[in-house]
């Protein structure tokens, strides 16, 4: 069936909403990576069976993840009129009980995190009931409480291999709105005025770089969605696409839609397998509903996403060794301009975008500019998801509005240092950032503020270091990172890393000195004024960071 | 891996955008490593220069030109993973297997001489919440300690 009008869209939303709402109980179980990789899919398959065999009027269904990395593997207790329950660190030999509790409407309380009696998707909402009077809150537990969940407003909550779960919630509606009732120049203004910056690094706003796209001359065009993801530390962009891969299809469609647009790529890492298969079932899924491919919503209009996969090299994230790679060539970045909305893909006008930043778009056109630049900060509008890791005692992901402190995330959301430790420090940005000291944990989440002390928003990485971690080896390991991903093209980045790891090396082994200290000062400096492109230009900061923030650990490690 | 195969991977990339590498991917996941033989059959037929494919190969850390042994065991090297100890880690997969190979300018391989184990690192899978972390042939380890090494690599037929 392919969908065509506002009454086809409605009836798949409604054939959605069963499915999440099933008049029976459902279990959800977390299965995306991480939740995989500590027993999520042994659990699922247990349940499997034992619903085949036993309990046949059970919903079982897979689910993305929450973001509560910590308590993996969550699943979700779902009982028709009652509150949606959480469960934590499940094993395999819960499974039984669970399934026989949900049964007779109940849920094992032990093993219970929280509950949720109605949720805001955004695009739609949805109620589950009340209930389970022992059992806390969604808004009780502070990992969540302090969050605001707007690009994942479905994770974990619905089923990512399933489009008709996405359209459920209220997904493709914005789409369907977009293309059947807004010209294209409004759809760009809409997202212009919503302020919506990049959330690959650098915040240059998004509205903008479709209007450039849109008046670039040349009649074949890309989008191209960056999901390289390369940052160490980072991996939000990968539990955004493997638990709600129909949002960042349906960005890119209404950004194919404003730009006019009819090709567009997911260029993402290799070392991303799952994400990579969701993304394959969502495209077939989306293309055999008519919402890809040719005369989409019966409305003239073609566009199509082909993926394309990078192999393990950093450096591609950067605008132009993207482009080259895609095109099956090494991905060593050009001197720009001309930008790649100019000259990108094969030559042609590109506009490259973050997973993030199209993430966000559906919501923009559902909601309105004005109620997105509600949330965030002036100029820094909208949330912003972290992968907050490290020495930290809730580790996961997080979205926060952009603006708010590092002491909300570090120590709100995250409690604080894990195993009771100090925490000492955060590296944002990662190999392109730095580290900010604890002293500092006041500074807001922006782009200028992260900017201004030394550091930058990168993708959205926060390692979170404590009082035994060295500083001057995490300046080490950064730069030992970049010095192996230098594509080698040019010599301040390929020299001056090569030369500032020695003497780090050399300073910790201890037998470093002053004048050590002030050549690596210069050298940094040198490297990040002369470097082609923003690989080298921005590899110093942890180094000049953690000089600045941690001299005395420098300090101490020079000769007697 | 025989020229049917290769023909299969080929026909699932009709498009120019990410053809090349794409079909590379396959061929390393498929065979653990690029066969040169392969190389040179992908150079016929997409009618590119094999000095192309090899600078290629030789690029990305994603391929690799040497076979691996049996298991291939990839230790992550991320950011989180480091400040949580995996060079600890990779010293211990390094000590029960025999091997001493030096992996400070951030690129290590390295094969017992049984061909059993090849022992690799990477910067990060994404799944750095549960850092240090390890793949072997694929399955995800998370949380390792040293002291969980030998049970792991005993799974895959190793013996003290
Ligand atoms: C060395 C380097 C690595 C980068 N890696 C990524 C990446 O992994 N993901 C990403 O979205 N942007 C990355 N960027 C930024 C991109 O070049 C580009 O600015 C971004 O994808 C544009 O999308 P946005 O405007 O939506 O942020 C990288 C930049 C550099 C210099
Ligand atoms: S740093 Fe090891 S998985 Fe991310």
């Amino acid at each position: 069936m392919k969908i065509q009008s506002a009454r086809d869209l409605e009836s798949a939303r409604r054939e959605g909403l069963i499915k999440i709402q099933p008049g029976r109980p459902r279990i959800g179980v977390g299965t995306s990576s991480c939740g995989i990789a500590v027993g999520g899919m042994a659990l699922y398959e247990r349940m499997k069976k034992i619903i085949q065999d036993e309990y046949p009027d059970i919903s079982l269904v897979k689910t993305g993840c929450i973001g509560f990395c910590k308590e993996e593997p969550i699943v979700s207790v779902s009982i028709p009129g009652k509150s949606l329950v959480l469960l934590h660190k499940v094993q395999p030999d819960d499974a039984e009980r669970i399934i026989s509790l949900a049964m007779e409407g109940r849920v094992p309380q032990e093993l219970a995190l929280c509950k949720i009696q109605d949720w805001d998707h955004i695009t739609g909402s949805l109620v589950h009931g009340g209930g389970f009077d022992g059992i806390k809150d969604y808004d009780e537990i502070p990992f969540f409480a302090n969050q605001k969940k707007i690009i994942l407003r479905n994770c974990g909550l619905i089923n990512p291999e399933d489009i008709m779960e996405y359209i459920g919630t209220g997904g493709y509606f914005p789409a369907f709105k977009a293309i059947t009732s807004m010209e294209p120049e409004a759809v760009i203004e809409e997202v212009k005025r919503s302020g919506l910056r990049g959330r690959g690094g650098a915040g240059f706003p998004a509205g903008i770089k479709w209007e450039i796209t849109k008046k670039a001359s040349g009649e074949e065009k890309y989008i191209v969605c960056n999901a390289d993801e390369g940052d160490p530390g980072a991996y939000m962009n990968r539990n955004e696409m493997e638990s709600d891969p129909h949002m960042l299809l349906e960005g890119m469609l209404i950004g194919a839609y404003a730009m006019g647009v009819h090709e567009g790529l997911i260029y993402i890492r290799a070392e991303y397998p799952l994400a990579i298969e969701r993304l394959m079932v969502a495209l077939d899924q989306a293309r055999s509903l008519g919402l890809l491919g040719k005369n989409i919503l019966n409305s003239g209009f073609d566009f199509d996403i082909q993926i394309a996969t990078g192999a393990g090299a950093f450096v591609c994230g950067e605008s132009t060794a993207l482009a080259a790679s895609i095109e099956g060539k090494t991905g060593r970045p050009r001197i720009r301009p001309p930008r790649l909305t100019e000259k990108g893909v094969f030559g042609r006008p590109t506009d490259l975008n973050n997973v993030e930043t199209w993430c966000n778009v559906p919501v923009i056109i559902a909601k309105g500019a004005s109620w997105f630049s509600s949330v965030g900060a002036k100029g820094n509008t909208g949330t912003k998801v972290f992968s907050l890791v490290g020495k930290v005692d809730n580790v996961g992901m997080v979205e926060v509005p952009l603006g708010t402190s590092l002491n909300t995330i570090i120590f709100d959301i995250g409690n604080g240092g894990a195993q009771g430790r100090r925490v000492k420090a955060v590296q944002t940005g990662g190999p392109s950032g730095g580290c900010i000291p604890v002293r500092l944990f006041d500074t807001p989440v922006d782009y200028e503020s992260l900017n201004k002390v030394g550091t930058m928003m990168g993708s959205g990485g926060l390692v979170v270091m404590d009082e035994d971690t060295n500083m001057a080896d995490i300046a080490r390991y950064f730069i030992s990172f970049a010095s192996g991903e230098s594509c080698g093209k040019c010599v301040p980045c390929r020299e001056g890393l090569k030369h500032m790891l020695l003497i780090l090396n050399r300073l910790i082994a201890g037998k470093g000195t002053v004048k050590d200290l002030n050549l690596l000062k210069e050298l940094s400096e040198t490297v990040q004024k002369t470097s082609l492109c923003g690989l080298g230009q921005t590899a110093p900061n942890p180094v000049l960071t953690t000089m600045q923030y941690f001299k005395e650990e420098y300090d101490e490690l020079l000769e007697a | 891996m025989d020229e049917r195969t290769l023909d299969e991977i080929i026909g699932r990339y009709p498009y120019p955008s990410g053809r090349t590498l794409g079909i590379l991917r396959e061929v390393q996941i498929k065979e653990k490593h690029i066969p040169m033989d392969t190389l040179k059959l992908v150079s016929e037929k997409l009618d590119t220069p094999l000095s192309d494919l090899f600078s290629l190969v030789t690029f990305y850390s994603f391929f690799s030109l040497k076979p691996v042994g049996e298991h291939l065991i990839t230790v992550c090297m991320g950011t989180p993973c480091h400040v949580k100890g995996a060079e600890k880690i990779l010293q211990s997969i390094q000590e029960h297997l025999g091997l001493s190979g030096d992996s400070s300018d951030g690129k290590y391989l390295e094969t017992t001489p049984d061909n059993k184990f090849t022992v690799e690192i990477a910067r990060c899978f994404g799944a750095c919440s549960m850092a240090p972390v390890l793949h072997v042939d694929g399955d995800l380890y998370g949380y390792v300690t040293p002291e969980k090494i030998p049970e792991i690599l005993t799974r895959y037929g190793w013996k003290r």
